[in-house]
């Protein structure tokens, strides 16, 4: 569904992105984690086509993102890192927008479009709030609401619990399980637990490239007995320089 | 798209008071400068001149504060990572956002048209001219518009995009303002003065004030429109 190959990206000398090839298929959750810094948002905006990359590409469901990037854009749902909207609409006025752009021409299609995406996010309280009145967890259930908006086969979410409390993440945690069986779905974190909640693989990037790529269990299997965190702070620690 | 895009920026205008602010304001400017400044009354003539008159004046400060927010209001806000990964092209999300602010400065322009009824009822007005005045700043404004759209594109704050906007549109009026190009005309012989004037808005505009429309001048407000919302779009690309 979702295959990146060799993506590369440098800003000015900087090389944020070094090589990074994988592929996710429909009912894999991948955790793609990573020290701050290390390169996955910008990863993830190359995916997206929100920025070209410096060379390789990404094929989400059969289209080349950099020959066809409006056709990639329409089979993902994205969640931006800190979910931006437009602050001064009311949650149902964003995602009526969101509808519109995604191709709901008639009122009924999008409005039931709009709907189900409400329903699955529970922001029936808040519908008629606007986005900056909202509190941060609302917030991100909104980004979540417009990157489902349209039931796409690709999800790529890029820190979809940062800034949310204990509870709320659980919340989240169980939404994208809920949906993962028919998607693929890419999930940015630096939480481990995270990861080993919910994810059917991981890849760890550092400093651009790719360290790890395996199933939960051979990560945990690595250092039988030692905590995640600490597998992985040795994993990365040229991040940490 | 372009539909949906449009709708919701323009719409977004009246989300906030600063829409109505900024109508209140251009029409008691523009009305006020065609009645003290421009002898609306002691003219003698029914016409609107005194009203147009100002126009290019009054965008200059007008069509920066409807453009500034364009892209440096996204850019800002990092919606403009939202507005690129939806299925729009980068040419259909300028074009919505222009044609949005370009309404809501065409809307504040008509709204003057109670004016317009005044001066049919206390004289006997050149209907012809006043339509062809109403359409020349409608071109006119689009103009505007595609510099202050470009110029919102090359920043995240919108106070220097404004900034940016207004220098660059006053270049525009300078280039057309007839006490510039008689200053010119001291130094440079005549067609380059000539030159340097057709160049600038006001002698685009002023034939409309007079009741003609040549298409020269359509031609020209169009122009410096597509050539800056293009640049706009490779800027945006980037
Ligand atoms: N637009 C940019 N210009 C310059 N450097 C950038 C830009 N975006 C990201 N970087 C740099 O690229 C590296 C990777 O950033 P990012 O992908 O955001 O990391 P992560 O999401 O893993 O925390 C960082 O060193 C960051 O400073
Ligand atoms: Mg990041």
């Amino acid at each position: 569904m979702i295959e990146v190959k060799g993506l590369v990206k440098n800003f000015g000398a900087k090389r944020a992105v070094d090589n990074i090839s994988f592929s996710v298929r429909r009912g894999d959750i991948l955790g793609f984690l990573g020290p701050n810094g290390a390169g996955k948002s910008t990863t993830m905006k190359m995916i997206t086509g929100f920025i070209t990359p410096t060379d390789g590409t990404a094929i989400v469901d059969g289209h080349d993102v950099r020959r066809d990037p409006v056709a990639v854009k329409r089979v993902i749902g994205y969640l931006p890192e800190s979910a931006p909207a437009y602050g001064e609409m009311t949650v149902g006025e964003f995602l009526g927008f969101i509808a519109g752009v995604r191709g709901f021409r008639d009122a009924e299609a999008r409005a039931e479009k709009v709907e189900r995406a409400i329903r699955l996010t529970h922001l029936e309280s808040v519908r008629h709030q606007t986005i900056e009145t909202l509190s941060k967890g609302y917030r991100q259930r909104v980004g979540f609401a417009q990157a489902l908006l349209h039931d796409p086969p690709a999800l790529i979410l890029d820190e979809p619990t940062d800034g949310l409390d204990p509870n709320q993440k659980n919340e989240v945690r169980a939404l994208i399980k809920s949906m993962a069986s028919e998607k693929a779905v890419i999930l940015s974190t630096h939480i481990l637990e995270e990861v080993e909640a919910i994810c059917t693989r991981i890849i760890i990037v550092s400093q651009g490239k790719i360290v790890v790529d395996e199933t939960p269990a051979e990560f945990r299997a690595r250092q039988p007995g030692a905590r995640l965190d600490e597998i992985f702070r040795s994993l990365t620690v040229g991040d940490m320089a | 798209m372009i539909c949906t895009i449009f709708k919701r920026e323009f719409l977004g205008y009246f989300r906030t008071p600063v829409a109505y602010v900024f109508l209140i304001v251009f029409l008691t400017a523009s009305v006020g400068l065609a009645f003290f400044l421009g002898n609306f009354f002691k003219n003698n003539a029914a016409t609107l001149e005194s009203y147009f008159l100002f126009l290019p004046w009054l965008f200059l400060f007008f069509a920066p504060a409807a453009g500034m927010r364009l892209w440096a209001e996204e850019k800002r806000s990092g919606s403009i990572e939202l507005l690129f990964t939806l299925p729009v092209t980068t040419t259909q999300a300028v074009l919505g956002k222009y044609l949005a602010a370009w309404a809501f400065l065409a809307l504040a322009v008509v709204l003057s048209f109670p004016m317009a009824l005044t001066v049919g009822y206390l004289g006997d007005p050149d209907w012809g001219g006043v339509l062809t005045g109403y359409v020349g700043a409608i071109f006119m404004a689009g103009a505007y518009l595609g510099i202050c759209s470009l110029t919102s594109a090359l920043t995240r704050n919108q106070v220097i995009s404004f900034v940016i906007s207004f220098v660059v549109c006053l270049v525009f009026v300078f280039l057309g303002w007839s006490v510039f190009n008689g200053a010119l005309g001291a130094v440079l012989p005549v067609g380059a003065v000539d030159f340097v004037a057709n160049c600038g808005f006001i002698p685009h505009f002023d034939p409309f004030m007079k009741g003609i429309i040549d298409p020269r001048d359509v031609i020209y407000f169009l122009s410096v429109a597509g050539i800056t919302l293009f640049i706009n779009v490779v800027v945006l690309e980037r």
